[in-house]
């Protein structure tokens, strides 16, 4: 009978060919991590580097006091940025119902053809930031608040259309049978045995993404596409600190009014 | 009563909002607001018409990507952004994870609990290129800025997620740690550790995802990384060059995606 002596002593976790294996991969990530900056700063500055405390002391010497009394000229852009917020996602959503349910496995009406383009759809709005689909649209169809409102719209889609199909794909198959089984139609099982299960999923995704949207559209005149970006990105231009710091103050606070009004709405609806 | 009484069809009632004055007076108001938002955009229709023929090219550089003639400038740019992504999120979620951790409040005491999340709370407020608009300004141009910028935005993301996770998990495997006579820190290291790992890798490796999405984007600021050469190039109206930057981006975005969704599902 063997003696308990030759046991270790000390319990561990993992074996000790597991503990080797990870310590091969934290030691692969390491390496990985340290030829990547070393990559990645081979053309930094490191003068500029070291005066950053600097320089970010000055800039925030400059920011204080904040000159409020730019305050009353930002209201209309800052209307502007609602409208292309609320518009944008109205837009994207629009667009993103039926994409949704071309890319959800149990509604989609060929799952060889249709289904994949509608996950490319997907993945290419989702993974295109509204940024650039705002210089594309600047560039396109001019600078204003239509290219704004269209490149939040392209954005949406990527975005509602995942949640929604995730969401289709989960509703309760029984249901949908039952309504089956009555003679219904194809289109008649879509509006009575689907809409009803996803449409609060529906309504807290598209609050959540206005919301977002909301946040989005604050910059999105950085490339000329409307809204309060305009203002901060010509005020930034001028390297009027003072009038910078109110435009970030009114964004913070546009934003969190947003969030509360989104999270009063999604907790009314579900 | 005879049967005709009863409706012969049937319409559902409606979910949201019950009563009918209420659903009228938010459909007036929901009219009245897109009347007045539609009213202030001022769209220049020749111009949208001119820029139709620049669209119709953009559309075709999409569909005939040019890799090659500016093939110096996208992979310059291209190193940037992944080399950036990989190491801002390697600092972020060193830094995130005390943050998280400190941001439970099941775990630590109060104080700490407010000064982190008071942390999270900085990081996640601004948007990415607002913070990178100021980096830029302080450390100059170029990826450094870039990364910073990042590893920023990684803490408050993966941090509130961090903490919101250990602050739901299971009470009992903490207890039963504690019960051994466990440290502070053993707790951390047997109780809790064991139960967020899976998660804390899934959302390391979505957050690797994003960052290279918001690579992409601060560029345009100045901050390095292939948003410099897309800019560029469209400011350029090299659409041909800007289209195959596009694709690039596309097919990154999703082999990061399909990458990361089955190392999650191999790891846990």
């Amino acid at each position: 009978m063997s003696t308990p002596g030759h046991y270790s002593e000390v319990w561990r976790h993992r074996t000790p060919r597991a503990r080797l294996l990870l310590w091969v991969g934290w030691v692969a990530l390491v390496a990985l991590f340290v030829w990547c900056w070393e990559l990645m700063t081979a053309n930094t500055i490191w003068v500029f580097v070291t005066d950053a405390p600097r320089q970010a002391a000055d800039i925030g010497r400059r920011m204080m006091p904040p000159e409020w009394g730019y305050l009353p000229e930002l209201m209309v852009p800052l209307w502007d940025t609602i409208n292309i917020a609320t518009l944008g996602t109205l837009g994207g959503v629009a667009m993103a119902v039926p994409v949704a349910f071309l890319a959800a496995r149990n509604t989609t009406p060929s799952a060889m053809v249709l289904r994949p383009i509608a996950l490319f759809i997907i993945v290419a709005s989702r993974s295109i930031n509204s940024l650039i689909w705002a210089l594309l649209l600047v560039a396109i169809i001019g600078p204003g608040l239509l290219a704004g409102i269209v490149a939040i719209a392209l954005r949406s889609i990527g975005f509602v259309g995942k949640l929604l199909y995730e969401a289709i794909e989960e509703t309760d198959p029984r249901q949908v049978e039952a309504i089956e089984a009555t003679g219904a139609g194809s289109m008649q099982v879509l509006t009575y045995g689907i809409v009803p299960q996803v449409m609060p999923a529906f309504w807290g995704i598209s609050v959540f993404r206005w919301d977002i949207n909301i946040r989005e559209s604050t910059i999105l005149g950085l490339v000329g596409a409307g809204g309060i970006g305009l203002k901060l990105n010509a005020s930034i231009n001028t390297l009027s600190w003072d009038e910078v710091a109110v435009i970030l103050l009114l964004i913070l606070g546009t934003v969190v009014v947003s969030e509360w009004v989104s999270a009063r709405m999604r907790h009314a609806i579900i | 009563m005879t049967a005709s009484a009863y409706p012969t069809t049937w319409r559902r009632p409606p979910q949201i909002i019950k009563s009918a004055r209420w659903r009228y007076a938010v459909q007036f108001g929901i009219a009245i607001y897109l009347a007045l938002a539609i009213g202030t955009i001022e769209v220049d229709w020749a111009r949208v018409a001119a820029g139709l023929e620049r669209g119709q090219r953009f559309v075709m550089g999409f569909l005939q990507p040019d890799f090659v003639s500016r093939w110096g400038d996208i992979s310059r740019g291209l190193i940037e952004s992944l080399t950036m992504t990989l190491t801002s999120t390697v600092v972020g979620v060193i830094i995130s994870v005390p943050v998280g951790i400190g941001a439970a409040r099941n775990l630590v005491p109060r104080a700490v609990y407010l000064v982190c999340r008071g942390i999270i709370a900085v990081s996640r407020a601004l948007q990415e290129i607002i913070i990178a608009i100021f980096l830029v300004a302080m450390f100059g141009f170029g990826p450094f800025a870039g990364f910073l910028t990042l590893s920023f935005a990684t803490i408050g993301f993966l941090a509130k997620l961090l903490a919101d996770d250990i602050e739901e998990i299971e009470p009992g495997q903490v207890e039963a740690v504690r019960a051994t006579g466990a440290s502070w820190w053993q707790v951390v290291n047997y109780a809790v550790q064991p139960q967020v790992m899976p998660r804390l890798i899934g959302l390391s490796l979505y957050r690797l995802d994003i960052n290279f999405r918001e690579s992409a984007v601060i560029g345009i600021v100045g901050a390095g990384g292939i948003g410099a050469t897309l800019n560029t190039a469209i400011d350029r109206y090299e659409y041909d060059s800007a289209g195959a930057i596009l694709l690039l981006i596309i097919g990154i975005v999703m082999i990061a995606e399909y990458g990361s969704s089955y190392l999650r599902k191999f790891l846990q």
